[in-house]
């Protein structure tokens, strides 16, 4: 897919809880053809100390406004100057990046997909799960927070499809983790994908295993060029050290090397 | 429009900008966003007589106007190269050049000649400077007796263009310059990354699985503007200059200090048509002062 390096405009910063905030941006034309998981690489303007970019998902792609959404967590002083940003600021991206998550055909049966997220790693799943309903397919929401707070846009991902949650306290959906979700001892899918914090992410795909769903899961290694060139964010994967920004961020569990 | 065109022993380039090895991969990865036929150069991967796994993961973190990387070389093997990367970069309308490592004598000369017999390969460079390999690498460009009997060997069996790439982490480096140039190189490139460190405080680790790593980026002009500056004066066979270069002025003052040519490296990830825009800012500068040709520029500091 060819890839692309230019300014986009800022057309909305909101902030959604303490920590995270929905950054929408705008190209004055089209937008290339972008698949979920694939992310950007953003430059972070006048922050020498920040200078690498910064690699942030595709939340979701809007061709008729030519904008996309961007679900970013503050972490740092990059993530920091990214909430600072205003309407009409420019932001320069390098896009569409890495590959995507792997897309059921379209067909008469109707399959059923569950998406686990954890933190801002809902982010790419609201992406996927409109691409599944748009093939005709079912996607399952199940999301991890500590805290009712820390639940991110759950209503535009109950536009979606049904949405299960766990808290760590219990205040809001089932206490405890998103593998201990009652779901999972009582569906059985046709598939999962998960985005989010590495322990989750592993759990998730030790229960794939041990029920043979085929799984893949969104990694986040350190990035420096984003598109193959560096080979800094490499994973140890049964074919070798394999770069995530190429042939991931997504990458099907077979592949991997996780001790689960 | 000046005149961009600079010679590097028998190699002519159309313009003095090229690109860093470890920082391009072998320019396919570029092709969507620039124009090779607009650029100097390009400094091919690091690349070993057999393959290379590369570091542990993480390989990679970012410091104060910098990063530190610690890749290891991580390549497929010259023969891979030859069979499977060659035939693809072969027609790249700029000078392809093979970066080349390797962990006795024997391995560099032997990835030399093989590579000496690719029509399209003008040159290579020699790099007696990787901080992030346990054998070979650096310590051959740290001691001059090791870096004059590897350019020696290598020399012997490789025909064409000789860079030599040296290590900034050494005491002077215009020894292991005159050292090389003694030997037959017909240039040298420097500088290759600083060793560095920088810790977890909250894990009390390093950031790096290898503990130390190669440091790059504008933290590190200072230091190789001052290298290049002391080499002009030590040798008189071409410089080309690197460290930290962002900008067309950044560039300028590299060749300013006596460099006849330059490489962008972690640049590249920051925007990855930087080389461009450098080259056009090299012309607009010689325009604006006067200069007929960018040859003049090289040493030209008042
Ligand atoms: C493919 C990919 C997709 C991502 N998608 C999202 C997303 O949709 N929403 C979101 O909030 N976050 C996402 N991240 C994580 C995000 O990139 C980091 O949180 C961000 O770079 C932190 O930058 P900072 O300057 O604020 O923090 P820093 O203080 O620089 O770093 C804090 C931590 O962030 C991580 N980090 C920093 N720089 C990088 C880098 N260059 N590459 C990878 N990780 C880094 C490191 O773990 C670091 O310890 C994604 C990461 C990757 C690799
Ligand atoms: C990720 C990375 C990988 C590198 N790999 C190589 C390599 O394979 N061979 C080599 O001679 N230099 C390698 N270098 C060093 C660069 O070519 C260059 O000498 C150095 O980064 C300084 O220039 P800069 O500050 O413009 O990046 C690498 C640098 C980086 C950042
Ligand atoms: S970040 Fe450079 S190769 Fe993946």
């Amino acid at each position: 897919m060819k890839k692309y390096v230019a300014d986009w405009i800022v057309t909305e910063n909101k902030r959604i809880n303490h920590d995270h905030f929905l950054l929408k941006v705008a190209l004055n034309e089209s937008l290339p053809e972008m698949m979920p998981g694939q992310f950007v690489q953003i430059k972070i303007a006048d922050s020498p100390n920040t200078f690498l970019r910064r690699p942030i998902s595709i939340h979701y792609a809007d061709p008729l406004n030519n904008e996309i959404g961007l679900l970013i967590q503050l972490v740092g002083a990059g993530t920091r100057k990214l909430a600072e940003l205003r309407k009409n600021s420019r932001l320069n991206l390098v896009f569409p990046l890495g590959n995507g998550f792997s897309l059921p055909d379209k067909s008469p049966s109707i399959k059923r997909f569950l998406l686990i997220g954890g933190g801002a790693g809902v982010a790419p799943l609201y992406f996927l799960g409109s691409a599944l309903l748009r093939l005709g397919h079912t996607p399952v929401f199940l999301i991890g927070a500590k805290t009712a707070e820390d639940l991110l846009l759950i209503e535009e991902y109950e536009q979606l499809g049904a949405v299960h949650l766990t808290t760590e306290d219990g205040k809001v959906g089932e206490k405890g983790f998103v593998t201990n979700h009652s779901l999972l001892k009582t569906n059985s899918f046709d598939g999962i994908y998960t985005c989010g914090p590495l322990p989750m992410m592993q759990a998730v795909a030790a229960y794939a295993k041990s029920f043979n769903y085929p799984c893949e899961v969104s990694l986040e290694n350190r990035m420096a060029c984003g598109i193959g060139a560096c080979l800094c964010c490499v994973e140890n994967t049964v074919s070798g050290n394999r770069c995530i920004c190429t042939e991931g961020p997504v990458m099907n569990i077979e592949q991997l090397t996780w001790q689960i | 429009m000046a005149d961009l065109n600079v010679k590097i022993g028998t190699l002519s380039l159309r313009n003095p900008v090229t690109t860093a090895s470890g920082t391009f991969g072998y320019g396919t990865e570029y092709l969507d966003f620039i124009n090779p036929a607009r650029i100097g150069g390009i400094f091919m991967k690091g690349t070993t007589l057999l393959p290379r796994e590369g570091n542990p993961y993480p390989r990679m973190v970012e410091t104060a106007s910098g990063m530190l990387n610690a890749v290891g070389l991580q390549n497929k093997g010259v023969d891979y190269f030859i069979s499977y990367i060659y035939p693809e970069i072969k027609n790249y309308p700029t000078c392809m050049i093979v970066n080349v490592c390797g962990s006795t004598i024997e391995d560099y000369v032997a990835c030399a000649e093989k590579i000496d017999s690719l029509e399209a390969i003008p040159a290579i460079e020699l790099n007696i400077s990787c901080p992030n390999v346990k054998e070979g690498g650096m310590a051959f460009g740290t001691d001059c007796k090791s870096a004059a009997q590897i350019v020696k060997a290598v020399r012997k069996s490789y025909s064409k263009t000789l860079i030599v790439k040296l290590s900034p982490n050494v005491t002077d480096i215009t020894e292991i310059a005159r050292s090389a140039e003694a030997e037959g190189a017909d240039a040298v490139s420097l500088i290759n990354t600083v060793m560095g460190m920088a810790i977890d405080v909250d894990k009390r680790k390093p950031f790096l699985s290898t503990v130390t790593g190669g440091l790059s980026g504008p933290c590190i002009k200072p230091i190789a503007l001052r290298m290049v500056y002391q080499t002009h004066k030590a040798v008189k066979i071409p410089i080309i200059g690197m460290g930290g270069i962002a900008n067309a002025s950044d560039a300028i003052e590299f060749i300013l200090a006596g460099a006849a040519a330059i490489q962008i490296g972690t640049a590249n990830f920051i925007d990855p048509t930087i080389s461009v825009q450098i080259v056009e800012g090299i012309n607009d500068y010689l325009d604006k002062h006067g200069f007929h040709s960018v040859r003049d520029l090289t040493g030209a500091l008042e």
